[in-house]
């Protein structure tokens, strides 16, 4: 065999194979539809497709439960905080009581 | 240390107005841009307004205990933060709910939504200070108060001076006549509730102080 002759042929059989894909490559690319400008890609919430939007109720009921939530357990917090301090102003009272007595 | 007599009275109709907002926001009409998810407004706005008046409670009572050392003010300036704190973050959380749909996104670092984030965050300060602060740390929070209160007209109207994605302050004055008697109900509601909470939390503050004085005559 000679050693020219060899190259040549790893040379096509390199072609062949590299040319196979870019050809597929370039096939797809012309079956898909013309990419269009980003510009024109927005499309206002109200025209999605129901699928594609995001239901409110869920976020709704989240934010009033949320509100009342919070409201609750801060006022759970002050009336233990009180029911805490009015105990204990009720312990001080006492000794203060017993050693003026 | 008896409670005020309006106290009782104010707490019914608080609770009557609490219990029928749901009602009257249900049968406000729906808003045709963002429909469903703009009821949230009803709770997010009040909310907000409760918060800054928390916020100038803070203020004005620490600018008294500062120049007077009046502590009966300080025990305003602790229920006004308090409140600031409370309130602020029902906003910060229905707001994203909100902005998640009329957006898209939850946050965005815009001028308004930051602006309300580090107010908010000045009064979580302002209460941090005042729990792990130690003696003396009265006198910084009430600077810290101070400040936080001072922001307030930026947060408010920020939207009308820079250009930002939220509503503008416009909104409330136009709304139409179906939302503007809930809205006003529930605002009415808010500021009821946050009347009643400064008449309790100042009561608790008042009964810690004499706490603190019996135990000092105790050891006396």
């Amino acid at each position: 065999m000679v050693p020219g002759r060899s190259r040549w042929r790893a040379v096509l059989l390199w072609l062949l194979l590299a040319a196979g894909p870019a050809a597929h490559v370039s096939l797809s690319a012309q079956e898909q539809p013309p990419k269009r400008p980003a510009q024109d890609e927005f499309v206002p919430l109200s025209e999605l497709p129901p699928q594609e939007q995001l239901p409110a109720a869920p976020l709704l009921i989240a934010a009033y439960s949320v509100a009342w939530i919070v409201v609750g357990g801060y006022l759970f917090s002050i009336w233990r905080r009180m029911g805490r301090v009015e105990q204990e102003l009720a312990e001080v009272s006492r000794r203060l009581q017993q050693r003026r007595s | 240390m008896a409670m005020p007599r309006w106290f009782v009275p104010l707490t019914v109709v608080v609770a009557a107005m609490f219990a029928y907002a749901p009602i009257s926001i249900a049968n406000a009409p729906i808003e045709s841009t963002m429909l469903l998810v703009q009821k949230i407004f009803y709770f997010h706005v009040p909310s907000w307004f409760v918060m800054f008046s928390g916020a100038f409670l803070c203020a004005g009572a620490s600018v008294r205990y500062l120049t007077k050392g009046s502590r009966e003010a300080d025990h305003y300036a602790i229920t006004g933060a308090e409140l600031a704190v409370v309130f602020g973050l029902i906003g910060l959380i229905t707001g994203p709910l909100w902005g998640r749909k009329a957006w898209g996104v939850w946050w965005q670092w815009d001028v308004k939504l930051t602006l309300a984030l580090v107010v908010w965050l000045s009064f979580v300060a302002y209460l941090l200070l005042r729990r792990f602060g130690g003696p003396g740390s009265e006198k910084l929070a009430a600077a810290v108060g101070i400040f936080g209160a001072v922001n307030i007209p930026f947060v408010y109207y920020s939207v009308n001076w820079w250009r930002t994605i939220h509503p503008k302050t416009s909104v409330v004055p136009t709304l139409g006549p179906g939302m503007r008697g809930t809205f006003w109900f529930c605002t009415l509601a808010f500021m009821l509730l946050m009347v009643l909470i400064v008449a309790v939390r100042v009561r608790l503050e008042r009964h810690r102080a004499l706490v603190t004085d019996l135990y000092l005559e105790l050891e006396d």
